[in-house]
């Protein structure tokens, strides 16, 4: 392949959006784990709730940070390498981004402000509010990015005059095929995600021998949304997956790397797709069984790759791989979740070492599953920017390949360090705990910390 | 009715970048003055008055980007890749600058690195937006609807200057915020920095406002060609009363009036370049009416806009409400 500015673009984007999704994916269920931890602190009066709010605030802090600042460049990205896009599809997608900034970017931003700093400044209730109106705020964020991403994957309500799409029915726009079913599986993949990092720290703690009630509220907590969760969303998947099945066939063609649409689909566990023969090489497959899940039938036939004339094709390794990886990282969580959730039936949840190390290592999970699933679905879109209406070859800015390669090496240097350095200071935080000593006695200058927050205050009910 | 809402749409960027303007740059200028603080305490406490803002403030920034988008996408799609380098290093710059604020208390005692990150970050940032404008104002060579220029068309010296005008004038807001909202000797040393920077920032906007009709036609048609003078002296009257304002207020100690003087200047200096482009919003060729989003897609956003910007107000009094009051050098907000 050639680096062409098009090619080089796609490659910054990538790079600019897979760091960025990591953050949201995260934010959006840390928001609402504080503003669950403060409310429960405030029903309950138990100040465990409240050292845990504080400790979380602190790494939501910072993940927030990294998220704004991050998302910004995206949504200039749009006119700096997309320019023909932002013509193009402008008319309908940009009222969707303005919506985000109005009802999302601006509550976000400003109750954070209070949360972070608010502590002693407004009266608790409102520092809750605050809390619940953050984690508002990234759900209204979520809803507006997910609308115009899915209208670019199955577009509705516009019609199309000389080349550029004009609203015709703003709510079809809005609520676009594809578009509920994206919503849910990813608002369920940042509550799991968050959740797994949650169970994953108080693991941590609890092996250590450390923090012992902030650790099995944490466990108890983070385990219980993952057994509720971790089931749903592989029913969710498969729901989104059959929709996909009828708005984009040639992406589930991809996922299944399944080239003839005349016979029934196997299941491939295994197989490196060679798009230039137009068959799987070294396959392990299970007969029928792909057609199984899409049709409902052994026997039901659906499009192969081959059935899409090869312009109209997409890349098949990326929807096909990130497909495993995402399905392979889910049945890991939902047999952590059963297998933690037999644990805590038995009574056996905070002595089980076994368990509780492997616990400690699945922070990552949400997050591999997270970008696997972005490049299945967005992978899955090519050759098409805004299906069917502008390809992605169509869209670059008249920009040089040399601009765009100069600003990727520079995204990338300043990426490197200034994210690794993010992950550094979120370790450090969680090393340092729910109730480190410096925060305790004066508190890091801008970290509020009140007096009333000794480690010696009474522990409340356990949950 | 149609052809006013190109017109309802470039006064609300107008007023977004406006906002912009006014609140982040105070956070830029302070960033911009933190090498200058050598004490410990001081630099946490210069932080802490903006640290609550930023975020809010740094949001009408996507404001004004996503609105350029949203209502006029021809001029988005003509704007940015003609500004591509200047607007890449603003967005790297605000990356350094706004992880900083977290990271440099994250990092703790060992945060020298982020410490320079704030400073060169702010630096950058105002810089490049002083470019970006420069950028703008000069004119971008279109064909066909397209940029049709090079890579470094905007590399000018009217476009460096305006950068070197706006570090200086977002510095000059940092300073009069600092004196506003902080006590004791680092309000004197934002003081002192405060008269540096006025006469510097007046050397600036006077050699912007004789370049541009010097240089360009169609701002001296603009300002001097009749019936308009008529109605365009009060500006520069206005910016020398409020330089003379501003400049006393320094002198004689005031708190809150020179911060509130500054920010002033800086509208006017914007309603000025403001008068010098309309109605184009890629001098010399497009207009708002030619890049503006169709009708349909405006009204859809103005909706929005209508609804949620006296909220987004609010949101704004509310937080600058409860975050009022002085900075002590020493504390944080307890």
């Amino acid at each position: 392949m050639e680096l062409d500015a098009v090619v080089l673009a796609r490659i910054q984007f990538a790079f600019t959006v897979s760091f960025h999704i990591i953050f949201p994916t995260f934010t959006i269920g840390l928001s609402a784990w504080i503003a669950t931890l403060l409310v429960i602190w405030r029903r309950t009066g138990n100040v465990r709730y409240q050292e845990l709010a504080r400790f979380w605030t602190r790494i939501f802090a910072v993940s927030f940070a990294m998220g704004v600042v991050s998302g910004i460049v995206l949504s200039y990205q749009f006119g700096t390498n997309w320019s023909r896009f932002s013509v193009v599809t402008g008319n309908v997608i940009g009222p969707l981004i303005g919506y985000e900034v109005l009802t999302a970017f601006f509550l976000e931003a400003t109750f954070l402000g209070i949360l972070l700093f608010g502590w002693n400044r407004v009266p608790p209730t409102l520092h809750v509010g605050a809390a619940i109106l953050v984690a508002v705020g990234t759900l209204f964020s979520a809803f507006w990015i997910l609308s115009a991403n899915s209208w670019m994957q199955t577009p509705a309500g516009h019609e199309i005059i000389d080349g550029i799409a004009y609203p015709v029915d703003w709510l079809a726009v809005v609520f676009n095929p594809s578009f509920p079913y994206r919503l849910a599986h990813m608002v369920i993949a940042a509550y799991l995600t968050t959740s797994f990092v949650v169970l994953a720290t108080g693991a941590r703690y609890l092996i250590a021998g450390r923090d012992r009630d902030h650790a099995m509220i944490m466990v108890r907590m983070g385990l219980g949304m993952a057994i509720l969760l971790a089931p749903l969303q592989a029913v969710v998947g498969d729901i989104h997956g059959q929709h996909t099945a009828e708005f984009q066939p040639a992406k589930i063609a991809a996922i299944e790397a399944h080239w003839d649409g005349a016979r029934p689909a196997p299941l491939v566990l295994f197989a490196l797709p060679d798009e230039k023969n137009e068959t799987n090489r070294y396959e392990i497959a299970i007969p029928g069984v792909a057609s199984l899940f899409i049709t409902h039938s052994m026997e039901g036939l659906f499009p192969g790759l081959k059935d899409f004339p090869v312009e109209n094709r997409p890349p098949v390794w990326g929807p096909f791989f990130g497909f495993r990886i995402m399905v392979g990282v889910g049945l890991a969580m939902i047999a952590m979740a059963f297998w933690g959730g037999f644990l805590w039936w038995r009574g056996r949840l905070g002595g089980a070492r076994l368990y509780l190390r492997l616990a400690s290592f699945t922070w990552p999970l949400g997050f591999v599953a997270v970008l696997a699933g972005w490049t299945v679905t967005e992978q899955g879109r090519q050759p098409w920017l805004a299906t069917g209406i502008l390809r992605t070859m169509d869209a670059i800015s008249p920009v040089s390949a040399a601009q765009v390669a100069t600003t990727l090496v520079l995204f990338v240097l300043v990426y490197s360090v200034v994210f690794t350095a993010g992950i550094v200071y979120i370790n450090r935080l969680i090393n340092k705990g729910p109730t480190p000593e410096d925060a305790l006695a004066e508190g890091v200058p801008n970290r509020p910390l009140t007096g009333a927050t000794s480690p010696d205050a009474p522990v409340g009910a356990e949950i | 009715m149609e052809a006013y809402l190109p017109v309802i749409w470039a006064g609300l960027i107008a007023t977004a970048v406006a906002l912009y303007v006014v609140m982040d740059d105070f956070d830029l200028g302070v960033g911009i003055l933190f090498p200058f603080a050598k004490k410990e305490e001081e630099r946490d406490a210069m932080m802490n008055s903006i640290a609550p803002f930023w975020d809010g403030n740094e949001t009408w920034l996507v404001l004004g980007g996503g609105g350029l988008w949203v209502a006029f996408p021809q001029a988005y799609a003509v704007i940015m890749p003609a500004l591509y380098l200047p607007v890449t290093v603003m967005l790297l710059a605000l990356i350094f600058r706004g992880v900083s604020f977290e990271f440099r208390f994250a990092s703790k005692p060992k945060h020298a690195l982020w410490d320079f990150a704030f400073t060169a970050g702010s630096i950058l940032a105002a810089f490049s937006q002083g470019v970006i404008l420069g950028g703008v104002i000069q004119g971008i060579t279109v064909a066909n609807g397209e940029f049709a220029g090079g890579a470094f068309d905007w590399a000018t010296p009217f476009a460096l200057l305006c950068g070197l005008g706006l570090v200086a004038g977002y510095g000059l807001l940092g300073a009069t915020w600092i004196i506003s909202r902080v006590e004791g000797d680092l309000a004197e040393a934002a003081r002192r920095q405060a008269t540096v920077l006025f006469p510097a920032v007046l050397v600036f906007i006077g050699l912007v406002s004789l370049w541009t009709p010097l240089q360009f036609d169609r701002i001296a048609e603009r300002w001097f060609s009749t019936p308009n003078i008529w109605f365009l002296w009060p500006v520069p009257l206005l910016t020398a009363g409020l330089a003379f304002l501003a400049w006393r207020s320094l002198r004689l100690k005031q708190e809150m009036v020179p911060f509130f003087t500054a920010v002033g200047l800086f509208l006017l200096c914007f309603i000025g370049l403001a008068i010098s482009t309309f109605p184009y919003l890629v001098p010399p060729s497009l207009t708002i009416w030619d890049t503006a989003a169709v009708p349909a897609s405006q009204v859809f956003s103005l909706i929005g806009v209508v609804f949620m910007l006296p909220i987004i107000l609010g949101y704004f009094a509310f937080v600058f409400w409860t975050f009022r009051g002085k900075v002590r050098v020493g504390e944080g907000y307890h």
